[in-house]
């Protein structure tokens, strides 16, 4: 049973549907979302309408700091990333704004997987999992939670990376090439950051995520193309800053 | 770590007899306990000595096998068949391969110095490192390098192809590398292992082809280039130091072996064969290796030199090359098929026009011209037709069409192929010298380009296991004479 990683959706309903359709048509029979499900995009209110369905149906759902951001604006925008929880915020219901709210910080999936939307090692400073000093501490604080945990899957960073501890307990990084199942055998332990669904930064426009199938211990990280100029004429449309509009055509 | 006994039974396979009691590891001819699961191939299986003391790198390296083994496919590597769980019962099960060892074959082939000796040596050697040359080849194009290639892990087969065995220190491009945090620590066999290796860098295909050196060079002359080192200073001493030429240890020795082996050897890998193919391509056409002075000397270089590559080899910087495959592809065996009737000059221009421009993008790329004549074009009786005298002709034709190219940064040969089948030729050609990509004229060789009739460039363009550029005539020299 294989189980599909998103991450980083920022309310890109053209990237979540191309997503979703992929990893279907690839086997995915489970999903995990892990946080920053909005900001950034324009369509907040149907990308939370389709997460609360997966959700209902037993998808474990992690919340990222854009979430936490939406349920609670700050008064004064002082980045974009303020300015667009503003422009969220009265876009959401109170069921939408309801189900942000009571999304937890961390989430464990099965015996020996962890769910976290940055690091394990204090999940609410958002902390940037970006190296490899950076993700030893969140591997090592997910151990601390559980040694059982072999797998520690995390967004927040926006590009793709698999982190291995080594036979000598040093931690490795790696960068996945996409589409190719990559063996990861539970008696070591990983850190996998599955990219950015509806927000890609690498200079490629297409989404990511990851396709993580435990029975044969493999993950295999995916590059999706999706109607990126549709997505980013919504932003256009919907009035928010126009950065967000090219940063999506250009995938940077 | 005690033998298994033979008659043990092991997750489905009965165990026969060991085989090979190493270091790492103990290996079993094996069957399927049911019979009916025989895949049709004899099975060996390998399992790793971990016992208390054995060490934690013999349980990496088993690891790192047993990853990247299933994934290799074709003739040079064992079957992959099945594999127990690593932590509850490691064993490697894969097709055992009929054959010798490389190793068994130099206990077997003491040096000789009489001439008659040297000659058939010299066709051995080529043959041999042509086929491991060939089998690097194949794995590198999968985007695994062997790093550990020995004498005992090249095994010969009776038809004369070699499989590569043990992939316990290899790499995968597209694979977390699980020996990688060994950084500027060499994981190799001190002996065969290439410098970029010693100072950490794993993943260059050209490591490959550096160890192939060193195993031509102890199969020519018996001796080994940088002897075996038993400290990581010892090994440091190939990033600068060019060995004693074969021939200071053996005259005998043809220039164009020699100009192979040190290319192989060169301390930057930028400055050996580009890839395993071009290695096996110089083999397989000694008569047209380029001979430079690294072909003709006596001795190696002398003290000056080296204490000038020893400065700059303290700051040597290796840079880590892009994935094999793509590395491969940015270095293709480019090969032209030149017609020889028939054929207008327009044509030829045309042909050589597209060939300046294939080789202009790949400055390592290099150039095989090609042309095919008839079986029956040659006469025994006609001595101006005579075998030789028509190939002299063809060579001197194809050399002089090659003539307008700038070669200066290319290596280029030039082939005279016999076959009345004409497409066959070129493909069988470009299969067995691993063409990367093939140029011929989309209207030459007979007929013009039909949809319907399975002309030359067709039947090429179908066939071929490479890229084909069909090239159409561009200046309207027709024209021009109206």
């Amino acid at each position: 049973m294989k189980i599909a990683l998103l991450s980083d959706i920022h309310a890109n309903l053209q990237a979540l549907e191309a997503c979703l359709e992929h990893a279907r048509a690839h086997g995915a029979r489970q999903f995990a979302l892990l946080g920053d499900l909005v900001g950034y995009g324009a369509d907040p209110g149907p990308v939370l309408d389709r997460v609360m369905q997966l959700v209902a149906e037993g998808t474990p759902c992690v919340r990222g700091n854009h979430d936490a951001a939406a349920v609670a604006p700050p008064a004064a925008a002082e980045n974009l990333g303020e300015q667009s929880a503003q422009w969220t915020h009265p876009r959401l219901n109170a069921r939408q704004l309801a189900f942000l709210a009571g999304l937890p910080l961390a989430t464990r999936m099965g015996m020996d997987a962890l769910l976290v939307h940055a690091s394990a090692d204090g999940p609410e400073r958002w902390h940037y999992v970006a190296d490899g000093n950076a993700a030893e501490r969140s591997m090592a604080a997910a151990t601390q939670m559980d040694p059982a945990i072999r797998y520690v899957f995390s967004g927040h960073v926006h590009e793709q990376a698999l982190y291995f501890l080594t036979p000598t307990a040093k931690l490795m990084r790696f960068s996945p090439q996409p589409g190719v199942p990559v063996p990861v055998p539970p008696h070591r332990q990983w850190l996998a950051i599955v990219g950015s669904c509806g927000q890609p930064r690498d200079g490629d426009t297409r989404a990511m995520y990851a396709l993580f199938d435990p029975d044969a211990a493999t993950i295999t990280f995916q590059r999706v193309p999706y109607d990126h100029m549709a997505a980013a004429a919504a932003v256009r449309a919907g009035g928010l800053p126009a950065f967000f509009a090219d940063r999506l055509e250009k995938g940077r | 770590m005690k033998l298994l006994t033979p008659g043990t039974e092991i997750d489905g396979f009965v165990v026969h007899e060991c085989i090979h009691a190493g270091g790492m590891a103990h290996i079993y001819r094996v069957g399927y306990a049911n019979a009916a699961r025989n895949p049709g191939f004899p099975l060996a299986m390998k399992i790793p000595r971990m016992t208390a003391g054995d060490g934690a790198e013999n349980i990496v390296s088993f690891e790192v096998e047993l990853t990247i083994l299933p994934t290799l496919s074709g003739h040079h590597v064992p079957r992959f068949v099945a594999a127990g769980d690593l932590m509850r019962l490691p064993y490697l099960v894969m097709e055992y391969v009929e054959g010798r060892t490389l190793q068994h074959w130099l206990e077997e082939h003491p040096r000789t110095l009489t001439p008659e000796g040297a000659l058939q040596d010299t066709a051995d050697i080529a043959r041999i490192g042509s086929a491991m040359a060939l089998a690097a080849h194949s794995i590198h194009q999968q985007n695994v390098c062997h790093l550990d290639l020995k004498p005992a892990n090249v095994l010969l087969r009776e038809g004369g192809s070699v499989v590569l065995l043990d992939f316990g220190l290899s790499c995968h491009a597209h694979y977390p590398d699980l020996l990688a945090e060994e950084m500027r620590k060499a994981v190799g066999s001190p002996t065969w292992i290439a410098p970029e290796q010693v100072v950490g860098v794993r993943g260059d295909l050209r490591s490959d082809i550096f160890a192939i050196g060193v195993m031509l060079y102890e199969m020519a002359t018996g001796e080994l280039p940088f002897g075996a080192p038993a400290t990581q200073g010892g090994m440091r001493q190939r990033l600068w130091m060019t060995p004693a030429p074969p021939r200071q240890h053996r005259p005998d020795l043809p220039e164009w072996l020699q100009e192979v082996i040190l290319r192989c050897l060169e301390p930057e890998a930028a400055q050996r064969y580009p890839s395993a193919a071009h290695l096996a391509f110089d083999l397989a056409n000694p008569e047209q290796v380029p001979i430079t002075e690294r072909g003709r000397r006596l001795r190696g270089p002398g003290l000056a030199v080296h204490f000038k590559r020893w400065i700059k080899a303290a700051g040597m910087h290796y840079q880590p090359s892009p994935l094999p495959a793509r590395q491969i592809e940015q270095v293709p065996i480019v090969m032209v098929a030149v017609p020889h009737d028939d054929v207008t000059d327009a044509t030829l221009y045309s042909l050589r026009e597209a060939a300046a421009r294939s080789l202009g993008i790949r400055p390592g790329a290099r150039l095989a011209c090609v042309t095919v004549i008839s079986p029956s074009a040659s006469s025994t009786s006609d001595s101006a037709r005579s075998e030789t005298m028509l190939h002299r002709t063809h060579l001197a034709r194809l050399k002089q069409w090659a003539a307008g190219l700038d070669l200066s940064r290319h290596s280029a040969s030039y082939h005279v192929l016999e076959a009345g089948d004409v497409a066959q030729a070129l493909v069988r050609y470009a299969e067995g010298n691993r063409v990367g990509m093939m140029i011929l004229g989309a209207a030459t060789h007979g007929l013009q380009l039909q949809r319907f009739i399975d002309t030359v460039p067709i039947r090429v363009a179908r066939d071929a296991p490479c890229t084909v550029i069909l090239v159409k005539q561009q200046l309207p020299f027709d024209a021009l004479g109206q």
